[in-house]
Order: C-alpha cells, then sequence, then structure tokens
C-alpha cells in the first residue's frame, strides 16, 4: 500500500506513485474524519487508468496550515458505483454529480444525482406541489447581455420556497480538449475558460505547467504577473458595484462604477495590448514588461481611481435609500457556506476568512502580503461591501508592488514535463479559489486535465440565498454573487 | 441629495466625441493584423499557430475570422512579417472579405436602402451567448456604459426576440444552445439581421473542431455582419454596427490629450 500520508503545498507536484490509495471505506472515513477537524474539499475527481478502472482523488485543504493532503483510492473495471459522501459532506454533491457524468459511475445514497453539464435526457425538475404554488422558469436566453442558464423558481405568492439552477448550456469539453491539443492551443484553452477571469485562469494553467516541468519564473514575471490579477480583480469588483447600483436603480453610481471598471480595463490593455490581459501569462512567464514611463503612468492613473472609488463607494454605501435595498436581502450564514464549501468574497462576506492569497501563497503574494477583508452578516450589503474593502486593498497592494518590482527575465524556458506526475496550482481569482489540476502518463503527456472554477461550489449558494426571498430579489442577489456560466459548464 | 450633485460635478462628461474622433489606442494594443507586403517564400512554423489563421497561398494570407489576436502567433515567422495596427476597424459583411489577401480590407456594407427604411433611425437587438467565454459578452455590455454610451445612436438591447430588429451572437453555439438559438432567431419578426461577434462566433475560436461546438454561427443561421476579434474592442464592434447602419461619414479624427487616450 505505501506511504499514508502525502501532504503538498501549493503549485507542488509530486509522482503519482507517492500518493496513497487506500480502501473504500478508509477513504470515507479519512475525508469524513479531516472535514470534522477544520479540512475543506478543494477537489475529488476521477481519473482513467491504464487498466480500465477508475480512481478516484480527493485533495483536502487545511487552510490555517497552508497544506493540502492528497488521496485516493480505486474503482475496479468491474464495478460501476461507490458510497457517496454528500449526506454526511454536503460539499462533495457537485464533485459527485461530476464525477457520476464524466465515467458513468453511480454515487450511492447521493440525494440528488442530477446532471451537471449533459443535456441528452429530459431532467424533471424538483416540484413544489400545492394550492397556489406557482413556478417561474427562466433561461436559457435571460432577459439581459448575459450567459445562457435555466432557473426554475418553486413560488408561493411572491415568496420563492426552492431555486433550482440548471446550467450546461456553455459546456464546450475544455477539460477533454486539453487533454487532446498542443500546448500552444492549451493556453489559448485556458484564457477562454471564463472570459472575465483570464488572468486567473491562465495563471493556475502557467503554474501547473511551470511545476510539471520545474521551471521557475523570475521575480519580476511573477510581480508583473500580481499586478495583472489584482487589476482583473478590480475591474470586476467595481463593475459589480455598477451592476448593483444599477439593479437597485440608484443609477450616478451605476454610471461612475462602469466607467470606473473600464480604467481598470484600460490598464490590463495599456499592460498586455488587451482589455482582458489575454496574451500576457505564458508559462515561464510574461509576454510584456513594465518600463519605468509606464510604471509611472499606472502609478499615476491607480491614485486617480483610488480617489474615484472612495467618492464613488461613499455616495453608494452612505445612502439610506441604497441601504434599505441591501440589508438582510438573500442572507447566507457562516454554517451554510462551510457545509457547501462556498469560497471567495461570498465566503468572506459571510465571516469566512478564506483567501488563496494568503492561506496557499503563491507568487509575488510570498513576499507582499495582503490583508484579508471579511464582514459578518452574509447578506447583498456584505457581498457589496466586500467588494468595496478588497477593491481598496487591491489598490494599496498595486501601489506598493509597482514602488519597487524585482528584477528578472520575462519569460523562462519549459523544459519537458515530468513522466507520472501530478501537479496542482491553486489561484485566488476575483470570484474565488480558482484550482487547476493535471497529471501526465510515463510519456509526459498530459492525460487529465481537471479544472474548477470557484463557479462550480458558489452556484449552490445562489439557490440558498434566494430560499424565502421575494421574486423581485432575485436579480438583485444573482448580481451580488456574479458567477460564471462557463467556467462552471466548461 | 447634495453628495449625488456635487458627485455629478465632479465625475465631468465622460462620452467619447466618437465618430469622428477616435482616442488613441495603448501602443500593445492589437488591432487588424497586418502581413508585410513583398513577403512570399518565408516559411511558415506551424506549431505557433495551432487554429490554421494564416495559410501560404502565392503569399502568406490570414483570416481574421480564426484570428485570436493574441502575440504569439506573430512567431509563426522567423522575422517581423505579422504584426497589429492600430486601427480598430474590421467589422465585414461577407465571411470572405475577413480574410486578409491585401492591405486592402472591404468593410462592412450598409443595409439595404428598404430594410433601412423599415428599421428607421433605432435598431433593437437581442443578444444571445452561445456558449462564449463571456468576454465578448462583457464587450457588447461595455458598449452601454457612458463612455461609449450606445444608446445615442439609437441602439439598443431588448429583453425578447420578439420586440428586436436582430440578433447578436456570441460563442462558437455549444451543441446545448443550438436549439434554444434556432428558436430565438425564429421569433424575430422579418426582416431581420444576424451579426456575429467574436472569433468564437465566426469560426469557433479556440474551439473550433471540438465535439461539443459547432464552429460558429455560420451554417446554422444566416449572418449579415461579422465582427473579429478575442474580444472585439467596443469600438469595432461600434463601428461594425455604424458601418451597417450607414452611420459613419468621412474619416476618423484623432483626438488629443488625456481625454483622447483609453
Amino acid at each position: 500500500m505505501g506511504n499514508q500520508e502525502l501532504y503538498v503545498h501549493n503549485g507542488d507536484s509530486w509522482e503519482l506513485s507517492s500518493i496513497p490509495e487506500v480502501d473504500a471505506d478508509a477513504f470515507r472515513q479519512r475525508i469524513l474524519k479531516e472535514c470534522s477537524q477544520g479540512a475543506r474539499l478543494v477537489n475529488l475527481f476521477a481519473a482513467a487508468e491504464n487498466g480500465g478502472g477508475i480512481k478516484i482523488f480527493a485533495i483536502l485543504g487545511k487552510d490555517q496550515e497552508g497544506r493540502l493532503s492528497v488521496l485516493s483510492r480505486r474503482i475496479p473495471q468491474n464495478t460501476d458505483s461507490f458510497q457517496s459522501l454528500t449526506p454526511e459532506l454536503p460539499q462533495a454533491h457537485m464533485f459527485e454529480r461530476e464525477m457520476a457524468e464524466q465515467f458513468s459511475i453511480t454515487p450511492v445514497g447521493h440525494p440528488w444525482p442530477k446532471p451537471v453539464r449533459r443535456h441528452e435526457q429530459i431532467y424533471p425538475f424538483y416540484r413544489v406541489e400545492g394550492e397556489e404554488v406557482h413556478e417561474v422558469a427562466v433561461g436559457p436566453v435571460h432577459a439581459g447581455i448575459i450567459e445562457p442558464g435555466h432557473f426554475r423558481f418553486q413560488c408561493h405568492g411572491e415568496e420563492i420556497l426552492n431555486l433550482e439552477i440548471q446550467l450546461g448550456y456553455q459546456h464546450r469539453g475544455i477539460e477533454k480538449m486539453m487533454e487532446e491539443v498542443s500546448a500552444e492551443r492549451a493556453v489559448l484553452l485556458a484564457e477562454s475558460i471564463a472570459g472575465d477571469t483570464v488572468i486567473g485562469h491562465t495563471l493556475a494553467y502557467c503554474n501547473v505547467l511551470e511545476s510539471l516541468s520545474d521551471c521557475e519564473d523570475s521575480p519580476r514575471a511573477e510581480a508583473i504577473r500580481a499586478v495583472a490579477l489584482e487589476l482583473e480583480r478590480l475591474s470586476n469588483h467595481s463593475g459589480d458595484l455598477g451592476g448593483l447600483s444599477t439593479d437597485i436603480g440608484f443609477l450616478p453610481s451605476a454610471a461612475y462604477f462602469g466607467r470606473l471598471r473600464g480604467e481598470f480595463l484600460n490598464l490590463l490593455m495599456e499592460l498586455s495590448g488587451n482589455r482582458y490581459g489575454r496574451s500576457l501569462c505564458r508559462p515561464g512567464g510574461v509576454l510584456f514588461d513594465l518600463d519605468e514611463a509606464m510604471i509611472n503612468d499606472f502609478r499615476e492613473r491607480l491614485l486617480m481611481a483610488q480617489k474615484d472609488l472612495k467618492e464613488i463607494s461613499e455616495l453608494f454605501f452612505t445612502k439610506s435609500s441604497v441601504l434599505s435595498r441591501l440589508e438582510g436581502i438573500g442572507v447566507i450564514s457562516k454554517q451554510a457556506v462551510k457545509e457547501l464549501g462556498l469560497v471567495g468574497p461570498t465566503a468572506r462576506a459571510s465571516g469566512c476568512g478564506l483567501d488563496v492569497r494568503t492561506d496557499y501563497a503563491f507568487g509575488m503574494y510570498r513576499f507582499n502580503h495582503i490583508p484579508i477583508s471579511t464582514v459578518l452578516s452574509g447578506d447583498v450589503y456584505a457581498r457589496a461591501l466586500i467588494r468595496w474593502l478588497e477593491s481598496q486593498r487591491s489598490i494599496e497592494f498595486l501601489l506598493d508592488v509597482l514602488e519597487q518590482i524585482p528584477e528578472g527575465d520575462l519569460q523562462v524556458k519549459v523544459s519537458a514535463l515530468k513522466p507520472d506526475h501530478m501537479a496542482l496550482a491553486m489561484i485566488e481569482g476575483w470570484r474565488g479559489e480558482i484550482v487547476h489540476v493535471a497529471m501526465t502518463d510515463s510519456n509526459s503527456r498530459i492525460v487529465r486535465y481537471k479544472i474548477k472554477d470557484p463557479s462550480f461550489h458558489n452556484w449552490m449558494g445562489l439557490s440558498m440565498a434566494v430560499r424565502g426571498a421575494q421574486v423581485s430579489d432575485f436579480p438583485l442577489c444573482n448580481k451580488s454573487f456574479n458567477l460564471s456560466y462557463a467556467g462552471h459548464d466548461l | 441629495m447634495w453628495g449625488v450633485i456635487v458627485n455629478r460635478f465632479k465625475q465631468k462628461f465622460r462620452t467619447l466625441s466618437y465618430p469622428p474622433d477616435v482616442p488613441s489606442f495603448p501602443k500593445r494594443f492589437r488591432g487588424r493584423p497586418v502581413i508585410a507586403a513583398a513577403e512570399t517564400q518565408t516559411p511558415l512554423d506551424k506549431d505557433k499557430d495551432p487554429l490554421g489563421t494564416v495559410v501560404l497561398e502565392k503569399k502568406p494570407v490570414l483570416d481574421m475570422g480564426k484570428c485570436l489576436f493574441n502575440e504569439d502567433i506573430k512567431r509563426i515567422f522567423s522575422k517581423e512579417i505579422l504584426t497589429y495596427s492600430q486601427d480598430h476597424r474590421m467589422a465585414v459583411s461577407k465571411r470572405e472579405d475577413l480574410i486578409l489577401r491585401d492591405d486592402e480590407i472591404r468593410l462592412a456594407a450598409a443595409l439595404e436602402e428598404k430594410t433601412k427604411r423599415i428599421f428607421g433611425r433605432s435598431l433593437k437587438l437581442r443578444e444571445v451567448c452561445a456558449g462564449s467565454c463571456g468576454g465578448c459578452d462583457a464587450e457588447i455590455q461595455a458598449m452601454s456604459n457612458v463612455v461609449f454610451d450606445l444608446s445615442r445612436f439609437g441602439v439598443q438591447f431588448v429583453a425578447s426576440p420578439r420586440h428586436a430588429d436582430g440578433l447578436m451572437i456570441t460563442g462558437p453555439v455549444t451543441k446545448n444552445m443550438e436549439l434554444a438559438l434556432k428558436k430565438t432567431y425564429e421569433a424575430v419578426p422579418h426582416p431581420k439581421i444576424v451579426i456575429a461577434v467574436g472569433a468564437c462566433a465566426i469560426s469557433g475560436g479556440p474551439f473550433q473542431g471540438g465535439k461539443e461546438v459547432h464552429d460558429g454561427v455560420d451554417g446554422l443561421i444566416p449572418v449579415d455582419l461579422y465582427i473579429p476579434g478575442c474580444p472585439p474592442h467596443p469600438l469595432t464592434i461600434l463601428d461594425g454596427l455604424l458601418r451597417m447602419l450607414d452611420r459613419l461619414e468621412g474619416k476618423n479624427r484623432a483626438i488629443k490629450g488625456r481625454r483622447g487616450k483609453f
């Protein structure tokens, strides 16, 4: 059986043979025990084995210690089911549904084994029966300029009894394509996992590849990557505050935040030639440098944005008409966050201070620390406020990093990938924890590529947030989460 | 109350004076690609161009519909032959016009007189995202912000296809969105126009040949306007729309000073 424990860190790679393999029962018990002691299910996924069987890998994160433990179990060729963890550990529910869909194995005892992305069969939605109970169906084509998804509400009058979200319309088969295409094309796919998280996902891809080839990029490249990641966060956070302003009909800040979002995107365009930072991050480093004149220009424009952000946010967060619309709407408790394994600003707005940038610090964040903000109330107000707080910290971080960009090569050469290895990279994208895992075979080819966008966890959070709320509060709650359909559907 | 007024005053007037004024793009901005003339025999490194954007005919020919406007593709030539210009204008009416054979580009033509008369001075569009990463949709949405202010041109996005004059489509069209897209198209009353925005909607983009997607809108429903890019800059989309509506006259002018910069 080999060793019984394997502990790794963010950005590590390890031999496949070093992963402890335990039997079905021990696998369950280990996961349940560690999660009862504060660990979190960072990933749970299956991969096909050479001999025809399936192997399930679990990656458990100990946020306080900044390390992860990895374990695995086999599902022999002649079995097509496994005992579900979900009844005891609700945060496993999406992972198990995903494995069931990707590998045709049944999670026995899963309370709600429904499709994640596939649409072959007509899916019977959960229904509430009763006098005056009615159903509202929305999507896949929505009223606004947004991505497609289907929302099914069970309502009693204006009250939402249940919201079921069925996605998969955006399914492009990225995970599978990542295993089939060349490295030149894979990085272009990574940039298109979620169009508003280009930097986050591409960084995760680059880190995985660098780890698999023992390549270390320069401090300068790491600094430029961090600048881009924070600009991405700033543009999205200010865009979201604008979206929330629009949804409650407070038009002054809707216009100003919308314009401010563009200022951050324009900085990314200045750096990379593209408003979303495409072509900036490549395995081994970055393609574009920041010279002295650009740094001065960036600092000047960031200081201006800092002033604008403060003035606009103060306008927004001090109006009683705004606060009365945000407070107490769509509450998610800290306990629900933990049980469902929610991540990112959503978790931090409910008092859970998890953030990859400090818990599993990577790249520049190992040297320049960024304080974590938390809010306790877990409502739409908290999710709005957390965006303002995080934006302030991001601008301060950027001004600090730009003060002294370390020296180094922009890009170093990435050598051949190590055979029979697994690598993991976590990035705190603006929506939360992004996790990429890659596995190579004995010929150093990537045979399994696992992508996890924070939306994968957080869509369930939205369902829970609107339970008991008014139908008319849904758009506001939805905006306060602002999740990715493409990132979920892959 | 006073706060709102003071803030309004501080925020100033931010809408571009486009058209005819065009702010200058940053040096690194990747606009319409340019292949240096007179180069005929330069070999291509096909590995650097996994999507088949450039092919060698008598000379290198670039398909803007497949182009992701990425930096790496410049390296298919050992010398600096492929570059990106600062020109944001790229929208065309026919698929073949996206294939750059020489320096000239046949930009989008105006709608027929009759269609234009029916639409009058307004254009109502329904946006359908059919498997895009969300990048193109974000840029379409950005056209409505105070900087670009789309509504001053009479163009508006509406909630129902039944209220629309046409569709604006993004994404390669996933198999899971095919039915919804076709139903939305059928719901738009005649005469209707279809605009494909971004590399995915035109050619499948990075997903071309994928098992779960089509290679863009062509072949599923007829397209009247192609806007290339990954994603196209809001001004590129706006330029395409205004050309189609025959609302761009005269030459673009560059603006000077801070306000003239993105």
